[in-house]
């Protein structure tokens, strides 16, 4: 057994499978695709007499790297500012993955290819593998790291927070709606194969200039299976693309899946790699620069258009839209400057930027400055509690955003938010691509032809809502963000742990109650509506108030 | 002398973020605070699973996001036919100035369940890159001790076709129902026990593809393809193929998981390993295969049907629908015995073809059918009358 080749023995594994001669397995999701029968490879060609030792081998490594840093007193070296981000970050991370494994059956029926199988299991104990080896990272952090505040509550706040909640769709889009948009465009060949590069690869080569080696240990070998992921999902796009009927439905879900990663993915881990580091070297590549070389570069011109002979429909201009809101409109700026604005309603501490910082914006970002200087200026002013409010209860030249009710991420690059009335509702999208996906992607008709499979977007997909009219003080106690002495909270806009200069649920009590946008919207009338749309069309950048018409 | 210029590296700073630096509120909380531990302390196993998947009953304050065409999302509890306590009560409705609280944590009975094999992905490859790396050995040494050449012919055939046949059972189960449930379950610790009981089959089923290619390739008139026919054709086993394709068909995820682990394997599953293979391997001068079969058995036996138990034990005991689920259990084993007794019985045959017989199939089928109604006596319930055909 043991002296055969991989070939051979992955040959032998194809006779496993059999068809039904009795009874059909059961058919519990549905697709509008359709895919013939057709002798496929498994692209995987994965034995589990190698896999499992392969992986116990890469675990060896992963968990003697902890051990060696918890010996080596790693966290002495670890800067604050970056593992605060971690507290967001690895409390999203490990539901898209164990929702990536619960992804997998949905691809059983729906492609009838035995072969493709085999790698799908193994995927689905690949992703298992990922969420578990995640959270004990986090439970590393938890224990060695100076604040553990956010990391001790992670699951239950990722699940109540507005930041948590745009994580939240990485992993929901995977495990809904119609089989293959969900678990093989939106999930393989957009998510896993275009911007883990971002998330596994660059974000961990950050952590280390952060003095973080962990996660690089820990996602460097989660990467090294996602590499294998993405061969299973180029094998059903290619039998998709064999049936020209499914050309309307790729072109649909790759503009749906590519949009909304970018909406999601870019704005974390933007924020996370450009405003969590510390490392400040002019030579380091910024955001902006890796997207370029992992995404557009790898992803979109060397894996995606040698596909369009195939008959795929690229969304060319949502890709160079992508990279036009990252370059020209300053998407993840406009974003860090969010999450810092809502610093109080988080659940983790954000540092202010300093002149280090200025300077490296200004030279990665030519303009940086002159667009959002002045604010972090005043976020630093009004970082310790000193008789004003938080930072967005403070006039600092920001008007509060409206939230995009398709990607959540809020209408930060004002002059492209548009209104739409829909389900009976007004509701605004950050861009026109995200009033699409709604309106028009996820119904049960396309282009007038039928797609009853096709999901929905549900839920309170505003958060303000469940708290409109509330006092912050509630709100954050509602939330469960507040650390053991009661009233401390866990999110503080800046770094200090003395604990007078940290903010507490009594400084929050003074502060006008919070208003929902989305519930203030639809109390107006028409002409306010309108209005309401032109004035915030010619609002920031940086989120300033529209100027005043001569 | 040539100038070097220095290298463009990140400076490593001294920021003394390790625990214990500072004294603040919080800085001792030191363990997850969102769930209570099933025992006195969390332990690793609950800390790396308990509520990665979330629920809209208890946190989940903006409800799931993304639904079916049906405008379900998440994980609904209507997927099995059981109930845990606390499943009827409403989704909590947020609305505008609801706030985002929901029942009180766990919030119904189906988070109280632990695997207690506390699988996760430590676990799950330690343990099954010991089992693949000890059936490798084993095998490699019967090769390089050529004990293959002591089997008598008609071994070779039964080891080519039947043992060779579980391979199918055991790939159609990982797959089309262990694989297939993980989807489907409403918790995290569930979901992972059964994504691990779906990789031992699909593992053991290619133990056995693997060694039937080593043997194909180390005995002289081996017939590697006899596996197909017999599974395809032979009617000692049309039973078992159908009962098998039955069990993949099954909508419920709790019955499916039930009928597999709770009926099959013990009535079906065992009464082949442990009654037939591994009593009559020895005599017929095979030392190896049984190696590959306890291993299989050992998996069941050891960790899927020590989860399986306390799954459905909790449902037996739930302080709301004990009556209800009990009910519906009883149905299920009314349902499939008879299944799976009329499988077990088509395969009667295989008994008498080893040169040297095993103990006859009236024992062993006693015998399994005494080991079931000893899993069913811990889970609380009854024998179907259906058992005594």
């Amino acid at each position: 057994m043991s002296r055969q080749s991989v070939a051979k023995a992955h040959q032998k594994i194809q006779e496993l499978s059999w068809e039904p001669a009795y009874h059909e397995p059961v058919s519990h999701y549905g697709t509008d695709y359709t895919f013939h029968k057709a002798q496929k490879k498994d692209p995987l060609k994965q034995v589990l007499r190698s896999y499992f030792p392969m992986q116990e081998e890469k675990d060896h490594r992963v968990y003697g790297a902890e051990d060696g840093a918890i010996r080596g007193n790693m966290f002495r070296q670890v800067q604050e500012r970056w593992l605060e981000w971690q507290k967001l970050f690895l409390s999203i991370i490990p539901l898209p993955e164990i929702s990536a494994a619960r992804a997998m059956p949905l691809l059983f029926r729906t492609v009838p290819n035995p072969e493709l199988h085999n790698g799908q299991a193994i995927q689905m104990i690949d992703e298992v593998r990922h969420s578990t080896i995640q959270q004990n990272l986090k439970r590393l952090y938890m224990n060695n790291y100076i604040d553990p505040a956010g990391f001790n509550s992670s699951l239950r706040n990722f699940q109540s927070d507005y930041c948590g909640t745009i994580g939240r769709q990485f992993a929901e889009g995977f495990i809904t709606g119609d089989a293959i948009t969900a678990a093989s465009i939106y999930l393989t060949i957009v998510a896993e194969t275009a911007f883990t590069n971002t998330l596994f690869v660059a974000m961990p080569a950050e952590a280390a200039a952060n003095g973080d080696y962990l996660l690089p240990t820990v996602f460097h070998s989660v990467q090294s299976d996602e590499s294998r992921h993405i061969s299973n999902g180029y094998a059903t796009l290619l039998m998709a693309l064999s049936d020209e009927s499914n050309h309307q439905l790729l072109e649909r879900d790759l503009r749906y899946a590519w949009w909304n990663n970018h909406r999601v993915v870019d704005a974390a881990i933007g924020t996370f790699i450009e405003y969590g580091t510390k490392d400040r070297r002019k030579d380091r590549e910024s955001y902006a620069e890796m997207w370029r070389r992992w995404i557009y570069d790898d992803y979109y011109r060397s894996y995606l258009v040698p596909l369009e002979k195939y008959g795929l429909v690229i969304p060319h201009d949502l890709i160079e839209e992508a990279w036009n809101q990252i370059w020209n409109k300053g998407y993840v700026h406009e974003v860090a400057q969010f999450f810092a604005t809502g610093w109080l309603a988080n659940y983790w501490r954000i540092d202010g930027m300093t002149d280090k910082d200025f300077e490296w914006f200004e030279y990665k970002y030519p303009g940086w400055y002159d667009k959002y200087g002045k604010w972090w200026e005043n976020y630093n002013r009004l970082a310790t509690p000193n008789g004003h409010n938080p930072i967005a209860l403070e006039d600092v030249d920001y008007v509060y955003p409206h939230r995009c009710w398709t990607c959540m991420v809020p209408c930060l690059v004002r002059e492209d938010m548009v209104m739409d009335k829909v389900d009976g509702q007004w509701r605004t999208y950050c861009h026109e691509a995200c009033r699409w996906t709604d309106a028009e992607a996820f119904r049960p008709t396309y282009m007038g032809r039928n797609t009853p499979n096709m999901g929905k977007l549900i839920g309170s997909r505003e958060w303000e809502t469940l708290y409109h009219g509330w006092n912050w003080a509630d709100v954050v106690s509602d939330m469960g963000f507040v650390r053991d002495d009661g009233k401390t909270l866990v999110a503080q806009p800046h770094l200090n742990l003395d604990p007078k200069k940290m903010w507490t649920l009594d400084h929050l009590r003074r502060c006008p109650p919070l208003q929902s946008p989305n519930v203030l919207l639809n109390e107006m009338n028409d002409e306010q509506r309108a209005a309401f749309v032109a004035d915030y069309n010619r609002q920031g950048p940086a989120g300033r108030p529209a100027r005043a018409t001569a | 002398m040539t100038a070097t210029s220095e290298r463009s590296v990140p400076k490593p700073e001294f920021t003394d973020a390790e625990a214990g630096a500072k004294v603040f509120p919080d800085s001792n909380s030191r363990q997850y605070n969102y769930f209570k531990a099933q025992k006195r302390k969390q332990s690793h196993y609950e800390d790396v699973t308990v509520e990665v998947q979330p629920d809209p009953r208890h946190y989940l304050s903006q409800g799931w996001l993304y639904g079916f065409a049906d405008g379900k999302g998440g994980y609904p509890l209507e997927w099995t036919v059981l109930k845990a306590w606390g499943s009827d009560r409403p989704v909590p409705e947020r609305g505008p100035g609801s706030g985002g609280q929901g029942y009180e944590w766990p919030a119904h009975g189906w988070h109280e369940f632990r695997d207690p094999n506390e699988e996760w992905e430590l676990t799950l490859y330690r343990y099954n890159a010991n089992v693949v790396r000890q059936l490798n050995q084993n095998v490699e040494a019967a090769r390089q001790a050529k004990a293959f050449e002591q089997w008598n012919q008609n071994w070779v055939d039964f080891v080519a076709r039947h043992v060779g046949a579980w391979m199918h059972v055991d790939h159609g189960l990982g797959l089309y129902l262990f694989a297939n449930a993980n989807r489907r379950a409403p918790t995290n610790m569930h979901n992972n026990a059964i994504s691990v009981n779906s990789m031992h089959r699909i593992r053991s089923a290619q133990d056995l593809a693997l060694y039937n290619l080593t043997l194909t390739e180390e005995i002289e008139g081996f017939d590697g393809t006899a596996h197909l026919s017999t599974w395809n054709d032979d009617p000692a086993w049309a039973g078992v193929h159908e009962t098998a394709e039955q069990l993949t068909g099954v909508w419920d995820w709790c019955e499916a998981i039930f009928a597999a682990n709770v009926v099959f394997e013990p009535l079906v599953g065992e009464l082949f390993r442990s009654n037939l293979v591994q009593q009559a391997a020895p005599a017929n001068g095979d030392f190896v295969t049984p190696t590959l079969v306890g291993a299989a058995e050992y998996d069941y036996a050891e960790r899927d049907l020590r989860y399986t138990k306390p799954m459905f034990r909790l449902l037996v005991d739930d302080k709301e629908f004990a009556d209800h689920n009990k009910k519906i259990m009883q149905q299920w084993l009314s349902d499939w015995v008879p299944k799976c007794i009329a499988a077990a019985r088509a395969m009667q045959p295989l008994w008498s073809q080893p040169d040297a017989r095993p103990p006859r199939f009236e024992d062993g089928l006693d015998r399994a059918k005494s080991r079931f109604a000893g899993i069913l006596s811990d889970l609380g319930l009854q024998a179907p009358k259906e058992l005594s055909q």
